[in-house]
């Protein structure tokens, strides 16, 4: 589970959090942890971004305010998430009870060609969460930390916030349906119901 | 109070109140804002409803990313904010026109009507452009009468059609503000 830089490996990370995952719904970030979502397993309750960058974590919110009784986990990148610090902002205002923002954070701009991001200078994206007022905000570097992290996103009481530390590795990407089209009304009919598509 | 604020706060409320009755017979859920002085009295009677939740933001963009996540999930909702957060809104606009998503945005105008700040006018100006630019339809209402129609139909046109579409309030409607008169004489 840890790389030869004594890191945690995305993929594993990723597939450990979404293990059993009943009826949890995820909003994956653009970029990787997109790929890494849909490796784990193209799912309909999964929203994939292809775009949009910083828009997940409120994408999050919207969803898990609509769906007080579904759990609904975040999954996205550093770079994403340091374009919508004052997300974090506004979701530790709404304190959503059900919603769990993971940042897999290899420290880099991954699709562009692995600049560095802010957090490998030293931005402390969980002392942010926890100042911004987040009641749980992990970083997370051990295996064993990862599963406490996927019992919280499916069980604790949020909003909670964790920064998991990951290699900067590139893998083959996995990739989703592009259509949003279709990852609008897969989703939707999923969680809704098919008479979401009548509407 | 100046003449110009009265005028405002008396033309506000009908057209306020016409639009609160629109949204709760809609079933908008999520109310996001940055707010606006044009849309103060809109903002109270959202806040007083407990079926409605309030999402203030810190930037207009995480409005429209918030209610894209409202749609996935059964929920309407509105953006209330400002001609100049437009601006901010660009790029994450392409969220409904890629996913097909539904997004009802009430903007009050500055930079037009009576604009006693010339900071304020090149986003007002350029308000209707950037929101077309982005596929985001527009309609406006520049008499206080005309609001709330022009809300009802932006409002089924959106969540009936599934996509964005905006209604700017126009500055005649809101009444300009002049700072000036609150300043102090020198």
């Amino acid at each position: 589970m840890i790389s030869k830089n004594g890191l945690l490996h995305r993929r594993t990370v990723v597939a450990e959090l979404l293990r059993d995952r009943g009826d949890l719904l995820v909003i994956a970030g653009l970029g990787a942890p997109n790929w890494d979502v849909t490796a784990a397993g193209d799912h309909p309750n999964n929203f994939p971004l292809w775009g949009a960058m910083g828009s997940a974590a409120m994408i999050g919110l919207g969803l898990a305010l609509a769906q007080p009784k579904r759990r609904v986990l975040v999954i996205t990148g550093d770079g994403e998430m340091l374009m919508a610090l004052g997300a974090l902002a506004t979701i530790a205002v709404q304190k959503p009870g059900n919603l769990t923002i993971c940042v897999v954070d290899n420290e880099r701009f991954g699709e562009t060609g692995m600049q560095k991001t802010h957090t490998a200078h030293g931005v402390d994206l969980a002392g942010i969460a926890s100042a911004a007022g987040f009641p749980v905000s992990l970083l997370v570097r051990k295996p064993e930390e990862v599963k406490q992290l996927r019992d919280l996103a499916h069980s604790g009481v949020g909003p909670i916030f964790a920064q998991v530390k990951i290699d900067p590795e590139a893998l083959p990407f996995v990739l989703p349906p592009a259509e949003g089209g279709i990852l609008k009304n897969r989703f939707r009919a999923s969680v809704l119901g098919e008479d979401a598509l009548y509407n | 109070m100046a003449a110009t604020a009265k005028l405002s706060e008396s033309r506000g409320a009908d057209w306020a109140n016409a639009v609160f009755d629109i949204l709760s017979d809609l079933d908008v859920r999520q109310v996001a804002i940055v707010p606006d002085a044009g849309h103060s009295r809109l903002i109270r009677l959202c806040e007083d409803d407990p079926r409605k939740t309030v999402v203030t933001l810190t930037t207009e963009e995480e409005g429209v990313a918030l209610l894209a996540g409202a749609w996935l999930g059964g929920q309407k909702g509105v953006l209330l904010l400002q001609s100049s957060g437009v601006g901010n809104c660009i790029n994450m606009l392409s969220l409904m026109q890629t996913c097909q998503l539904p997004l009802l945005m009430l903007v009050t105008m500055r930079g037009e009507w009576g604009e006693f700040n010339p900071w304020q006018v090149p986003m007002g100006q350029g308000t209707q452009p950037a929101l077309e630019a982005m596929g985001v339809i527009v309609r406006r209402a520049d008499e206080p009468h005309l609001v709330a129609p022009a809300v009802l139909g932006a409002a089924n046109l959106a969540f009936n059609t599934s996509r964005p579409v905006a209604v700017l309030i126009g500055q005649s409607v809101l009444g300009a503000k002049n700072f000036k008169e609150l300043a102090k004489p020198r």
